[in-house]
């Protein structure tokens, strides 16, 4: 281990940037299981999926990926508001959602990543774009543009969906649906829709957090595994459902990867972001945001 | 008398929701308490306090003779502390005799009695007679109707053989019939040496059988005595008629 | 019944299973069949934890691999005999099952079945990293020829797997007519019910944790003498995972009987499958058939048959029997 200040730095920022991205993968979480209270452990593989869709997208038309995940948008919501329909007349109705509900959800994990194994194969994907390559340097700083601008697009993502929340009607229903079904009903409001759109939106996120992705680095099918841990310790870190407790935490994740990688060995990143998020649940619960 | 439960200075909140505030009781053993108060006094969490569902940030409660704050809901079951949900919370798999079994095999066996299977399985048919459901003893909960289901569960919370038993809303629903036999059995049950502390909106019940009443409005007691004087006292008058 | 007449009749289906397996000639049958039994012992495990308690455990690979790798790990200081791993295994598992379970129990279900997906992840990282038992390299344990008076040994795995699987049922069928089952059918209807009528939820989600771990730990630590060569990857594969929760969950999970019957015929169909097509088609499969009865038939295999035989509404209770006699009431 040769220690260097430069080296300090760089893996610092470079954690900031990286939870940048982190958080954008964790914002639909954030959102179904931080404010839903919907276990939702396949949100990886829809992630994964929009990796794939940004993938080909940009190998036949050469769209640029972020592009793409804005432009099929629209069709991961219909993807999420009919996977929640399906949850909630299934399980939620029935008040089974902790046994069967999380089943079901590892089973769309499951089948979704095989899916993209027998069509795709085990190869890594990767695409191409204008900033992918190119570095900004400033002062001692190198920074890759293939991860700074996901990391702004993302913070953008979060500062919109922390907007919808806060300031519109449906996110204002949204924040309420957590926490009393009664009131919004006397409101003549259903909640059910309202949970629909929600897990909607959560998954449209998936979308965005693919392409980003798959800018960031090449991909093949079970990379969603290793996000799985990163997403539930983002979110239990971040105070489940709050937005900004999500960037911070993210950030705090990325740091602490970015170190270990550069200090230890890439080998125990896996371990990071899993550990952490049994020392969070052994510890504080309430994450650092506390609800 | 001996004091059975003591409430000193308790307080709860939720978030920035204040639910309880120095809220002090003494229930001596063989006590009929009645608590009353406008619904969201917190009547509810004064109970989940108490029974340990819930943990209480401010102030201590001691039950016969020892602090009980930091024992789990089941210690203080096994105690002698027992209580009936405001809205059942039955265990849905198992049958009536099971649910009632439960208390039996876990509350009351902690204390070292030890009692021989079919010994059980009377005393759980018995207990379901008590309050009607005899009939229905190998149905599943979810063939009750809603008032069998109270009376379910207050059968499971006497299972407990407590020495105080919180009975919370118990006869919601209930004809004028079904409430005297219910009053009649927690009468049973004091003159068997059980404390009752009674938490009912239905009035003429708390009155008839209260020796003692409680009234909480807004997270505070505003008054502790006798039924008749608790009645006549000029604030409960206001938080009742408005 | 009684449990010894309950062992004694499983027996004689083992050791008639065991004859059979043997009279058909061909050693293929004792690979395959390794296979199944192992998936009974992992997915009673899985059940007692889950379908009894409620409690999902998405990281059943990591207490199996954990079995496996304790045997590496001593098999590399001497090489035991394989009723003593089977302790070892089942003391390093059900160990640490127990001290998760400290960690997590506490909290609610989802976070539960979070923090064993996270436990996975990390057991499998510091495995890979620990060279003594071979690290991502892999180990190597050379299975013996032959073990008298068997002959085979692959037929004394198979025995032995076998017996592990008898012994994994009539476990769970001790705990289900037992205190400790309605303890834990308690703790999957309504915790803070069971807290307040006494039942110690805690404790009694420990021992289960504690029982699941180690009977997972029991069935992985023959593993390396069965495969020859050890590898974390696989060894951690998420096929553990999803077979030890899709079994029960297609078979039943209110009793002993559903496990068995989801192992025997999922366990069964992957054999079949994965020699005709590739085995990625194999797990889609048990995806797809996972979600398919989660969906529609919330209560396995076994439910199914129940409702044909009562025509009964769906909310099945295992053995439990609801009075035969009643009327229907009134939808």
């Amino acid at each position: 281990m040769i220690f260097s200040f430069d080296l300090l730095i760089n893996a610092v920022v470079s954690g900031i940037l990286i939870g940048g991205f982190y958080a954008a993968v964790t914002c639909g979480v954030s959102i179904s299981f931080g404010i839903l209270d919907i276990v939702n452990i396949a949100h990886p593989a829809f992630i994964i999926l929009g990796s794939y869709v940004a993938y080909i997208v940009n190998t036949t038309f050469g769209l640029d990926p972020i592009l793409t995940a804005i432009i099929v948008t629209p069709l991961f919501y219909a993807l999420g508001a009919g996977i929640y329909q399906v949850y909630y007349v299934s399980f939620e109705k029935r008040g089974q959602e902790s046994l069967r509900g999380l089943a079901f959800f590892f089973g769309l994990l499951f089948i979704t990543e095989v899916s993209l194994v027998l069509y795709f194969g085990v190869d890594y994907r990767y695409v191409d774009a204008a900033y992918i390559g190119p570095s900004v340097h400033v002062g001692g700083l190198d920074m890759p543009l293939r991860i700074l601008v996901p990391c702004l697009v993302s913070l953008l993502l979060i500062a919109v969906l922390q907007f919808i929340l806060k300031h519109t009607f449906i996110g204002r229903a949204i924040m309420a649906v957590a926490q009393d079904h009664f009131a919004l009903r006397l409101m003549a409001i259903d909640p059910v829709r309202i949970k629909r759109i929600a897990f909607g939106i959560s998954i449209a996120t998936a979308s965005l957090a693919g392409a980003f992705l798959i800018i960031i680095q090449p991909v093949e099918p079970s990379v969603g595994r290793e996000y799985i841990g990163r997403i539930f310790a983002i979110c239990v870190l971040g105070g489940m459902g709050s937005l900004p407790g999500t960037v911070i935490a993210a950030m705090l994740l990325g740091i602490v990867e970015s170190l270990t990688s550069t200090f230890y060995g890439p080998s125990w990143a896996p371990a990071v972001s899993f550990g952490l998020l049994l020392l969070t649940l052994a510890v504080r619960p309430s994450g650092l945001m506390g609800r | 008398m001996t004091e059975l439960l003591r409430i000193d200075n308790l307080g709860k909140r939720f978030g920035g929701f204040i639910a309880l505030e120095s809220i002090s009781l003494s229930v001596p053993a063989g006590e009929r308490l009645g608590l009353i108060g406008p619904n969201g006094s917190g009547k509810s969490t004064l109970v989940n306090c108490i029974c340990g569902t819930l943990r209480n940030e401010q102030g201590t409660v001691n039950f016969d003779g020892r602090p009980i704050d930091g024992l789990a809901a089941h210690q203080r079951t096994r105690l002698g502390l027992s209580r009936s949900f405001q809205l059942p919370r039955p265990f849905a798999s198992l049958s009536l005799l099971d649910n009632i079994r439960i208390p039996l095999l876990y509350a009351v066996a902690a204390r070292g009695t030890h009692r021989a299977a079919h010994d059980i399985e009377a005393q759980c048919v018995d207990l379901l007679r008590e309050v009607g459901l005899d009939a229905k003893a190998r149905r599943l909960p979810r063939d009750l109707t809603q008032v069998e289901m109270r009376k379910l569960e207050l059968a499971r919370a006497m299972a407990a053989e407590p020495k105080l038993l919180i009975a919370d809303e118990a006869m919601a629903g209930l004809t004028h019939s079904e409430v005297e036999d219910i009053l009649a059995l927690l009468l049973r049950l004091n003159e068997k040496g059980v404390t009752i502390v009674l938490i009912e909106h239905i009035m003429r019940a708390v009155m008839s059988f209260s020796r003692r009443l409680v009234v909480l409005v807004s997270g505070r007691k505003i008054a502790d005595g006798q039924p008749d004087e608790v009645m006549r006292n000029p604030e409960v008058e206001r938080a009742y008629l408005g | 019944m009684r449990t010894p007449l309950f062992l004694l009749i499983w027996f004689v289906i083992a050791a008639a299973v065991f004859a059979g397996a043997i009279a058909f000639g061909n050693d293929y049958v004792f690979f395959a069949g390794y296979v199944v039994l192992q998936y009974v012992v992992l997915s009673t495990a899985w059940n007692i934890l889950g379908g009894y308690c409620g409690y999902v455990n998405f990281g059943s690979a990591a207490f199996f691999a954990l079995g496996a790798y304790s045997t590496v790990a001593i098999y590399k200081f001497y090489p035991l005999p394989i009723p003593l791993l089977l302790v070892f295994g089942g003391a390093v598992s059900g160990l640490v099952g127990l001290g998760m379970g400290y960690l997590t129990l506490r909290l609610r279900g989802a976070f539960f079945a979070i923090a064993t997906l996270a436990l996975a992840v990390v057991m499998e990282t510091l495995v890979v990293n620990w060279d003594y038992v071979g690290g991502s390299r892999g180990a190597y344990i050379i299975r013996p020829e032959e073990i008298a008076p068997i002959g085979n040994y692959i037929r004394y795995l198979f025995l032995i797997m076998l017996l592990l699987a008898v012994a994994a049922i009539t476990t769970a069928r001790l705990i289900e007519h037992s205190r400790l089952g309605y303890g834990f059918a308690t703790i999957r209807d309504d915790e803070l019910a069971a807290e307040a009528s006494g039942v110690p939820t805690l404790r009694l989600k420990l021992i289960a944790t504690t029982i699941s771990g180690a009977l997972m730990g029991m069935a992985g630590a023959p593993f390396p003498y069965y495969i020859g060569y050890l590898q974390p990857s696989s060894t951690f594969g998420l096929e553990y995972a999803v077979n030890s929760i899709a079994m029960p969950l297609i078979g039943g999970t209110t009793s002993w009987v559903g496990p068995l019957i989801g192992a025997i015929l999922l366990g069964s169909l992957q054999q079949i499958a994965t020699v005709t097509i590739s085995s990625a088609v194999n797990l889609l499969i048990v995806g797809c058939l996972l979600v398919g009865f989660v969906i529609v038939a919330p209560n396995g295999i076994v439910g199914l048959v129940h409702k044909y035989l009562q025509r009964k509404p769906d909310d099945f209770v295992g053995r439990r029997r609801v009075d035969p006699d009643a009327p229907e009431p009134a939808p």
